[in-house]
């Protein structure tokens, strides 16, 4: 927040929005937003009644004060906006310069041998060679070799990722950097298609399309203006019934007040500024179509580890087979994760330490030999002289014990069992033939995320937890964790089953995946978030996608996504509630010549005639620079349900909005007839 | 103003709401096709029309279709209308003998009928025949209340329903409106009304002699059949000049309370029917609670108004406790005045029993605002009911975007068709109102048909060009209407207040019924319950009443104010 609220202020943004600002007030751009269109008209207009009263050496001084005030109405509406694409341009920028000149090593046959080209000569489907320090030059998926690539350029997060062919992590990104290893790339998009092109398109602005919900509000705002040019022009025909005559200043003036200026002048910056916080949190929306949408969520499926759990599991206990010591247990399943660098192998090391005073051994000295998990055996270990000890899932370790002629406990089947029935994960350990018990890896179920989903609740957004855990361990943990349902032993077949039957019954569901195989549940959702280390496939399939590939973020996207419609939607309500107190300003100035007794209208006691209209529309022009960094930061925001939120709302900015004017006006309009302006 | 008023108002609201839920279950089954205690008779009779007129009742229409076909059907309401009143003097049923009506007049007065709004630039004893009363004017009577009503429906089912294509059946709405509905409680209605007085005969006009010697001709006529109708369908084009002031159409203080609660009994009815049908009876009462706030606010401002007395007067020695009695019958008095005024204006029915033109500035403002507001307080049967929805969607558009959420109403989201429509429906009204105003005061032929000058008369003409455009009929009196000029703005007027508004309306309720339904949650903006009756009243207010906030001005505020400061004009 604070970071944020210097940025508003920074000068290098508001520099070159003040000069942007004035180009957007070239009617052909500033057509799509009808509201402040109509202003610049008028402006127009009172710039040429400004002339003739020139001209005619009278009045003047009043529509002179008059037409700088419109024409300031659009500058700030336009600035808003300018200001609001500042901060994606400069990130844009930034972008821009990690493209530039990438040099591509083409692979011509099947050996290494290469041909150097320029990146956008690359075409789809060409095979590049990237080596240590090469920028690798287009988006494509890696087919051979393993590599660390840095991805700050477009992450910004400084630690190396890896990327391999094969599986979950083989897409890479143009721009980015090898660090080591060499890889071979297929490119997978054309140049000026890539990853990095549109996400430099987006943060810019320049293909920003207006957003259905964009759409519909400035549908209503124009039919407002459309209403209140109907009762503006009627006026002069009621003034003549009257006995008199209302000048066109004055009546271009009322028009103005009254049509949504404030919402229409800053309606474009809310939705940049909502895409732009997005960025900030390091998601990329590929459409603004996609963040209303997380505003509109209703069900969440959350993977459950990385998510709901810390994506490692931690060794909770120790369970002894009949007739061994817990302590010979630990010592065995000790040693056996002393070189065991994975999350679970330390928690290990450290449980044993601190509920058996085992102390963490130094392994050289005891002439062991680590033996690392691998696929095939499912098991990892140490050796120790000729003593094997072997820690790994329960059926790899049976097969290897009766492999080497040893015996299978009874009990061990009830153990294992009990831990899973438990929401954890048996690990067996045995040394050599011989099993020595089972260590109960437990699920960490992630701390405040329970909290968390109970503010989801109170949203009305239901929270699904996907896993491909067995139903028991799947229902222990989502009641631990406090989640509404549970989708346990999920395919990829089932979670796209599952969103399609909540998609039925009129749910918006949201979900993130990063392999191939979520890329359909990612497309079907009505939001879903690709992981930045996913598969192309997957990046392809979602419409947004997190940079730093953190699950748990769904919850602050649904956040943005109903921050950036609340916001759009309190400052309707305040600007339509200001009409009130506008006309309270105008109207009695515009008619109190007609009929005198229509001063007591005047309720603010204001100045003069001419002091209210012009404090009116000084007070309509201010207030948009007034509400920017509002539109901007979007309206506080606290997940409570619809009920409380309305009220809460209603009574800041409907009943603010009716009250706020008033004393605005009166405090401008005290100012104005001290100056003696008018 | 006294307890004994008060008490009148609260009895009046009492029966109203006591009506509201079992007229409401009754409509619902109607509208559905379901048995009530009526099938046994009617039914046989419904199938008979649909078996004449060629019509498959299960075989059920598009928006497009069932626009066409009301569209269609209206037109010929007002061919015949127009036939048959230029055609009076050689048709049948005329005893007095009267004339043809002028081509001007029977204009207005067809489109007036035609479109439920009843608006009269004629005295009716004076100018229409037994037999035009009957087939001309009292037919309409029952066709555009049941027009407005079946179209009432078919936008309720647009929320209803779920990924439809189809809205309904508008030949069975309309038929089923009528048979099941109006006729037999208009039979009713109508044998209530003879037995408290009401005249039902052919017979010619009587002539007396009075005390004095002087002959005295007494207008009769088949009124008890048109005054059933005339409240109950909301028309209120009395069948004497007079109106429900008239004695022979209101005859005792009784049959001034049947036909105020006859005025809202549909109307408010259809608001539960809409909770039913969308699943939930509270979205029903919150509907009906918005239009009763503003309504008692509304009677409470005139009834405050009208006891007060004129200040002009009371300086000439008027006893001031009297109150404003001007254009009030005795018999009524200023409670029942005030709240009939609010009644008849709130539901577009235009009937009086007092002249509102007599009413103090504010008095005779607040019928005006009433209509302005779109005629959406328990309104037109029908009309009121789709009106008020179309500000619900507003409403919820601006307000619900507070939740953070697509806005939605009833589990329909509400987006781009749907805010344009309503915004081409809304726009409609004020359009009408506000153009013709201006032409007529600026215009030489609009200004010759003004009793007053200054503010008062401005009203005169603001009052009948919105009372044109919100088809609801009654007259502030004061201004001579029945001249070409009049006869084809007001006729245009209500034109563009009745169809240009029903079209878009129409395509809204086949927009709403091709989406799904989103189940609620406790992310979703509770459109029940105060706060909602709140935002939905602020919002009719501001947006309909921001709208005319200038013209509002320079007639009966100004009118105030001058009052208050002793001028006249």
């Amino acid at each position: 927040m604070s970071a944020q609220s210097r940025s508003l202020l920074d000068p290098a943004l508001i520099a070159p929005a003040l000069g942007s600002a004035l180009k957007k007030l070239n009617p052909r751009e500033l057509i799509r937003n009808p509201v402040m269109f109509a202003v610049e008209v008028v402006a127009v207009v009172a710039t040429i009644l400004f002339v003739r009263d020139l001209l005619a050496g009278s009045g003047a001084a009043f529509s002179g004060q008059l037409a700088v005030w419109l024409w300031l109405t659009v500058y700030f509406a336009t600035f808003s906006e300018a200001l609001a694409e500042g901060r994606g341009k400069a990130q844009a920028d930034a972008l821009r310069r990690t493209r530039s000149e990438t040099v591509a090593k083409r692979l011509t046959g099947k050996s290494n041998a290469y041909e150097e080209v320029a990146a956008p000569a690359l075409k789809v489907g060409d095979l590049v060679l990237v080596e240590p320090g090469d920028l690798i030059p287009g988006d494509g998926e890696v087919v051979e070799g393993v590599a660390t690539v840095d991805e700050s350029a477009i992450t910004g997060e400084s630690a190396p990722v890896i990327r391999e062919s094969g599986g979950d992590r083989s897409a890479v990104t143009g721009g980015t950097k090898v660090l080591s290893d060499h890889i071979k790339v297929r490119i997978t998009a054309a140049a000026g298609s890539s990853f990095l092109d549109r996400m430099i398109a987006l943060v810019e602005g320049a293909e920003r399309q207006k957003t259905p919900n964009e759409i519909a509000l400035t549908i209503l705002l124009a039919g407002l203006s459309l209403i209140f040019v109907l009762a503006t022009v009627t006026i002069p025909s009621f003034a003549a019934y009257s006995g008199g005559a209302v000048p066109v200043i004055v009546l271009v003036a009322l028009f103005v007040t009254l049509i949504p200026t404030t919402i229409g002048g800053l309606l474009s910056a809310i939705g940049i500024a909502g895409m732009n916080r997005l960025v900030r949190f390091n998601v990329l929306a590929m459409s603004g179509r996609a963040v209303e949408a997380a505003g509109d969520v209703d069900v969440l499926l959350l993977d459950k580890t990385g998510t709901i759990t810390l994506g490692s599991r931690q060794a909770a206990e120790f369970l002894p087979l009949p007739g061994v010591r817990a302590s010979q247990l630990a010592d065995a399943a000790q040693l056996a994760s002393l070189s065991d660098e994975t999350p679970e192998g330390r928690s290990i090391v450290v449980l044993a330490k601190a509920a058996h005073g085992l102390r963490g051994r130094e392994i050289e000295p005891l002439d062991a030999t680590f033996i690392p998990f691998s696929a095939q055996t499912r098991m990892s270990g140490v050796d120790i002289g000729a003593t094997k000890i072997r820690k790994g899932a329960g059926d790899a370790v049976i097969a290897h014990v009766k492999a080497l002629g040893g015996r299978i406990p009874d009990e061990l089947g009830e153990i294992v069992e009990r831990v899973a029935r438990e929401g954890g994960t048996p690990l067996v350990v045995a040394t050599d033939q011989r099993i020595l018990g089972v260590v109960y890896l437990k699920d960490i179920v992630k701390g405040g995320i329970r909290e968390r989903f109970q503010e989801l609740r109170a949203m009305g957004i239901r929270t699904l937890m996907i896993t491909g855990d067995n139903p028991m361990t799947a229902a222990a943990i989502a009641a631990e964790a406090g989640v509404d349902d549970f989708l346990a032993e999920a395919t990829p077949e089932a979670k796209l089953a599952l969103i399609r039957k909540e998609q039925e019954g009129g749910k918006l569901v949201a979900m993130c995946g990063d392999g191939t195989n979520d890329a359909p549940a990612l497309a079907q959702a009505d939001v879903g978030v690709a992981m930045q280390t996913g598969t192309v496939a997957a990046r392809e399939a979602g419409n947004m996608v997190d940079l730093d590939s953190d699950p748990t973020k769904l919850i602050e996207i649904v956040g943005i996504g109903k921050q950036l419609l609340m916001t759009r939607g309190a400052l309707t309500t305040f600007s339509i509630a200001n009409d009130v107190a506008k006309y309270f300003a105008i109207i009695p100035a515009m008619f109190v010549a007609l009929y005198p007794p229509l001063g007591a209208l005047n309720v603010m006691g204001l100045a003069s005639p001419q002091s209210a209209i012009l404090s009116a529309i000084i007070f309509n022009a201010l207030i948009i620079v007034a509400l920017v960094p509002l539109a901007l930061k979007g309206v506080s925001y606290t997940p409570s349900n619809a009920a409380a939120l309305l009220r809460r709302n209603l009574l800041v900015y409907g009943l603010g909005g009716l009250i706020a004017p008033f004393i605005g006006i009166k405090l401008i309009d005290m100012g104005v007839a001290a100056l003696g302006i008018a | 103003m006294t307890f004994n008023g008060w008490m009148q108002i609260a009895l009046f609201c009492a029966i109203v709401l006591a009506l509201a839920r079992p007229l409401g279950g009754f409509l619902t089954r109607v509208y559905a096709g379901e048995r009530t205690f009526l099938h046994p008779v009617l039914a046989p009779v419904e199938r008979g029309f649909y078996l004449l007129a060629g019509v498959r009742c299960e075989a059920e229409q598009g928006w497009r279709s069932y626009a066409v076909a009301m569209l269609a059907f209206n037109l010929l309401g007002f061919l015949l209308v127009y036939g048959a009143l230029r055609l009076q003097g050689a048709l049948p049923l005329n005893p007095q003998g009267f004339a043809g009506v002028t081509p001007d007049l029977a204009l207005n007065t067809a489109v007036s009928f035609v479109t439920n709004t009843n608006w009269q630039s004629y005295g009716g004893e004076a100018t229409m025949s037994y037999g035009s009363q009957m087939w001309a004017l009292t037919v309409q009577n029952f066709l555009s209340a049941a027009t407005g009503m079946a179209l009432a429906v078919a936008l309720i089912r647009g929320f209803a329903r779920r990924s439809a294509k189809e809205i309904g059946n508008f030949w069975t709405d309309l038929t089923r409106s009528i048979l099941y509905v109006l006729l037999p409680l208009c039979v009713v209605l109508a044998l209530v009304y003879v037995a408290m007085g009401v005249p039902q005969t052919l017979q010619p006009y009587v002539t007396a002699k009075t005390l004095e010697g002087a002959d005295q001709t007494i207008a009769l006529g088949p009124v008890a059949s048109q005054l059933a109708i005339k409240m109950l369908g909301t028309n209120g084009g009395g069948f004497f000049n007079a109106n429900s002031a008239h004695p022979f159409e209101n005859p005792s203080a009784l049959a001034n309370l049947v036909q105020m609660v006859s005025i809202f009994a549909v109307g408010a009815a259809l608001t539960n029917v809409f909770g039913r049908m969308v699943g939930d009876e509270r979205q029903g009462w919150a509907i009906l609670g918005a239009m009763g706030a503003l309504f008692l606010a509304g009677v409470a401002m005139v009834y405050w108004a009208e006891a007060g007395a004129n200040p002009i007067h009371a300086a000439l020695g008027l006893d001031p406790a009297g109150g404003n009695m001007e254009g009030k019958e005795v018999r009524f008095g200023i409670a029942l005045s005030a709240l009939f005024a609010v009644i008849t204006t709130a539901a577009s029915c235009g009937a009086v029993i007092a002249m509102h033109d007599s009413f103090s500035a504010i008095g005779g403002m607040i019928p005006m605002v009433n209509m302005q507001l779109g005629e959406v307080i328990v309104g037109g049967v029908g009309a009121g009911l789709y009106g008020v929805l179309l500000f619900a969607i507003v409403a919820v558009f601006v307000a619900g975007l507070m939740v953070g959420r697509t806005p939605e109403y009833v589990g329909k989201k509400i987006e781009g068709r749907e805010v344009k429509l309503t915004m081409l429906a809304l726009l409609c009204s004020p359009a009408a109102t506000l153009l013709a105003l201006g032409v007529a005061s600026v215009s030489p032929l609009g200004l010759a048909g003004l009793q007053e000058s200054g503010p008062h008369g401005f009203s005169e003409m603001l009052y009948a060009t919105t009372s044109a455009a919100a088809n609801n009929g009654s007259a502030f009196a004061g201004l001579t209407a029945n001249s070409p000029f009049w006869n084809v703005l007001l006729a245009a007027g209500m034109m563009i207040g009745r169809f240009a508004l029903i079209v878009p309306m129409l395509a809204v309720a086949g927009s709403l019924a091709a989406k799904g339904k989103v189940p609620p949650s406790a992310g979703t903006f509770p459109t029940y319950g105060t706060l909602f009756v709140g935002l939905l009243g602020g919002v009719i207010l501001i947006v309909g009443g921001l709208t005319y906030f200038p013209a509002l001005t320079l007639g009966p505020v100004a009118d105030a104010f001058a009052t208050a400061a002793g001028t006249t004009y």
